[in-house]
């Protein structure tokens, strides 16, 4: 090979490419190119049909105070893999306006409205800009760095009252209301009407006004509070006869505001946090977040971290597979007999996590620079028996009760299809994505920790229907099992952090988006530093949250009782959906 | 049941004629009521974070929920005895759990499982979540964790039990006469609303308006 920097690794230059409309962005620590707000769409779609930047991963915005600014920050990836190009639009904070990406990505949707809806940047030309987490009415944008909350204490932890005299008291009793609550001055709640579901009601497809032969459109409410959606989901479907004309998915349910809270926190307490993020998978998150904030630190974990890291993601991505593949039979009517199934093994696992972490599900085990603790022979031997002998073979018995099974095929396939193309543009990620054709995994994509020098093949279907996304999770277990075993015997002796452990790390000023392939697809931790302990802006790419996009797309046209199935079949878990 | 309390139930104190003995007992109405009630309690399937996985976690083969005779989990309210607040209560999604809470059939009991049910946990400082499910309806049983293992769950359901065998028929107040009154559902606003609080929402709001006012006053 030859030593040029292969020719997917490059960056273009686009100061050279689009004179006059974008600039290098030389703040340090920072990377990427600042777009001028009026060519954004131009700029972006030329990137998109001549370059190949065909994959928008990630958008978010950022509130920069001090300068009165707010930038939205773009990472464009080729499915063909590479590292990532970073853009950026700066606009007046006083009137926050973007143009809307839909056009070219719809992937992009709820993520502008989560923009919208958190830090109130309006993006024109979207076709749907409506609040998304919060509900319509609600006061203000709480991602804003001026807006508080009501229980608010301190700009930033850890909070003086606390330490180091550690006074406690009840928020409640600062609070006039008594209560998590804040109301304007004035305001009279006898006077207050709801303008909350009649914009999705209005948003929603109905059957044409030219249709000559009129029948009613039914508009069925599917949640938040039903025993199939997954948690707190709903969707909004509006039918004619049995089959879905159109579905708006309703979300914010469990918002629990990790992103305000994780700005307030010092960079170590947000670990844990993490770990609620997608509560299935505690492992995974860590790893995002700790590579996020290594990569501004500018520091690498010892070897034998990295594999131990390496073992603990693997497992996790079986552990939720098998979980996933569990509870998809649960919507099809298998109910709860091989989720239990499922379950049994997903315990085994759990005790290893518990037995080097302390807790089953709240890890917590990633340190920045290393893990938390060394993992013990036993443990290891344990991890072994499961790898070598037990794991294996639970994976062939599922796979023989469930994928020849004819309820299963009837039911799943050729329901649900994502074509490639809807695919890559709706930003789907993970076995979503890998289901419909597109051999595209961060792991290979991008190789983070060790995975360059870890054999394994990316699993890849071609129907994209519910049947694949099933046969995809069997084939990506098998994987992960090869992976471990590799773990398993080249695990070398040695350090498990670089440096001391300590409480309060010291970051750089910068940017940094750490992604790893997590089980439910691409996850991202977008950190921005200023040197302060606390980071300025945390955020999180989250992979059920984008992946939903397709869920409209996958379910039109089919019967209402397959949307249970379909919704099953993409893997979702609200506490990453809502964060 | 204890054995104290078997032979307490074989041996009430009434003479049950020798040839009867295996098979006939003498006990209260209260006693053989509250047993039956306690050891069939349906929980309502019902999950709303991370500790719902602990839960389901409970009701599977390892920890086995059925030892308690509450494997029963019905979807719907109208059908369930327990509610089992599992996981973080947010503004957005009280409405609905207070309406739960009131379609549900009486008798009816309320778990707070994990930190977050109980207090807000973790995440109590969010401008989206309520701290702790309380506020709106009344607790039987709190348990403690994030998440409380299976363990601890499968403790609290104990005390639970323990609490029903200790009730009485004539005190509770869903063997009184007349209908109970539902809790007002919330509402969303620009902020979450109690309907039992608007008062005390409309005299702070006022003061805050006037306390506004001067202060423009006084910096002019
Ligand atoms: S108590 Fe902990 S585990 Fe339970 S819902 Fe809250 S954050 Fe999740």
């Amino acid at each position: 090979m030859s030593e040029a920097v292969p020719k997917i690794a490059q960056i273009p230059d686009l100061v050279n490419l689009f004179p006059n409309k974008v600039q290098l962005d030389t703040r340090p620590g920072y990377q990427g190119y600042i777009v001028g707000r009026e060519h954004l769409l131009d700029v972006v779609r030329q990137l998109r049909d001549e370059y190949g930047y065909d994959y928008l991963s990630s958008v978010t915005g950022v509130d920069y105070l001090p300068e009165g600014k707010m930038e939205v920050v773009y990472h464009l990836y080729k499915t063909l893999g590479g590292p990532a190009l970073v853009l950026k639009v700066q606009t007046p904070r006083e009137e926050p306006r973007v143009p809307s990406l839909v056009p070219l990505f719809r992937g992009a949707e709820f993520q502008e409205r989560e923009a919208w809806d958190l830090l109130g940047i309006r993006f024109e030309g979207h076709p749907d800009l409506r609040r998304i987490l919060m509900w319509e009415g609600f006061a203000g944008f709480p991602l804003r760095k001026d807006w508080r909350e009501p229980y608010f204490e301190e700009e930033a932890k850890p909070f003086k009252s606390r330490w180091p005299e550690g006074f406690v008291f009840r928020a409640e009793d600062r609070n006039p209301f008594g209560d998590n609550v804040q109301y304007p001055p004035g305001f009279d709640p006898e006077t207050w009407t709801s303008p909350d579901d009649e914009a999705v009601y209005r948003a929603l497809k109905r059957i044409g006004e030219d249709d000559d032969f009129h029948t009613d459109t039914l508009v069925v409410n599917l949640g938040p509070q039903h025993p199939s959606t997954h948690g707190v989901f709903r969707m909004v479907v509006s039918l004619s006869e049995e089959t879905i004309l159109d579905l708006k998915p309703i979300m914010g349910y469990l918002h629990r505001n990790h992103e305000k809270i994780g700005e307030r926190n010092t960079f170590l307490q947000n670990m844990p946090f993490t770990d609620r993020l997608d509560y299935l998978c505690s492992m995974s998150n860590n790893f995002g977040y700790a590579l996020a904030v290594e990569k501004l630190m500018g520091i690498k974990p010892p070897e034998r971290a990295e594999y131990i890291r390496v073992m603990m993601a693997e497992l996790t991505r079986f552990l939720n597979h098998i979980f996933a593949i569990g509870f998809l039979l649960n919507d099809l009517g298998a109910y709860f007999t091989p989720a239990l199934y499922a379950i049994e093994e997903r315990e085994l696992i759990l005790d290893v996590f518990e037995a080097v972490s302390g807790s089953r599900m709240m890890c917590n085990y990633f340190r920045f620079g290393g893990v938390a603790r060394d993992v013990s022979a036993d443990i290891l031997a344990k991890v072994r028996r499961l790898v070598y002998d037990r794991l294996p073979r639970k994976v062939d018995e599922m796979d023989e009760f469930l994928t020849h099974n004819e309820i299963v095929r009837e039911r799943c396939e050729g329901v649900g299809v994502l074509t490639a193309e809807q695919a890559i543009a709706n930003s789907a990620s993970g076995p979503v994505l890998r289901a419909s054709g597109v051999p595209y995994d961060v792991r290979r994509a991008e190789p983070y920790s060790i995975y360059d020098r870890l054999e394994f093949d990316v699993a890849v279907r071609y129907h994209g229907d519910i049947y694949d996304r099933y046969l995809i999770r069997l084939d990506e277990m098998r994987q992960s099992l090869r992976i471990l075993q590799q773990v398993l015997r080249d695990i070398p002796d040695g350090p498990i952090m670089t440096g001391k452990p300590q409480y309060q790390v010291r970051v750089p000023p910068g940017e940094a988006y750490g992604r790893v392939e997590g089980p439910k697809g691409e996850l991202g931790f977008y950190v921005v530093s200023n040197g302060k302990p606390n980071p300025w802006r945390y955020h999180v790419r989250a992979p059920s949250f984008i992946n939903l996009t397709s869920l409209a797309d996958m379910a039109i046209g089919h019967k209402v009782a397959d949307v249970v199935a379909i919704l099953g079949s993409i893997d979702i878990v609200l506490g990453e959906v809502d964060r | 049941m204890s054995e104290k309390e078997i032979t307490e139930m074989t041996t009430p104190g009434y003479e049950i004629p020798p040839e009867l003995r295996h098979q006939v007992t003498i006990t209260t109405l209260e006693r053989i009521y509250n047993w039956g009630r306690a050891n069939s309690l349906w929980p309502m399937m019902f999950g709303l974070a991370c500790c719902a996985i602990e839960m389901i976690a409970t009701a599977a083969s390892r920890y086995d929920l059925a030892r308690f005779g509450m494997e029963v989990m019905r979807p719907s309210p109208r059908q369930s005895d327990v509610l089992i607040v599992s996981g973080t209560v947010t503004k957005k999604m009280v409405p609905q759990i207070v309406r739960l809470y009131n379609q549900m059939a009486e008798p009816r009991y309320v778990i707070a499982m994990g930190a977050c049910a109980s207090g807000g946990g973790p995440f109590k400082e969010g401008y989206n979540v309520v701290s702790g499910i309380d506020k709106f309806i009344p607790v039987d049983v709190y348990i403690p964790g994030c998440p409380p293992t299976p363990q601890a769950l499968l403790n609290g359901l104990i005390a639970l039990q323990k609490k029903i065998e200790r009730q009485s028929l004539r005190d509770l107040p869903w063997y009184q006469k007349g209908a109970a009154e539902p809790i007002p559902i919330p509402v969303l606003g620009p902020d979450l609303m109690d309907p039992r609080k608007y008062a005390l929402i409309r005299e702070v709001t006022r003061r805050q308006a006037t306390q506004a006012q001067e202060g423009e006053v006084s910096n002019e």
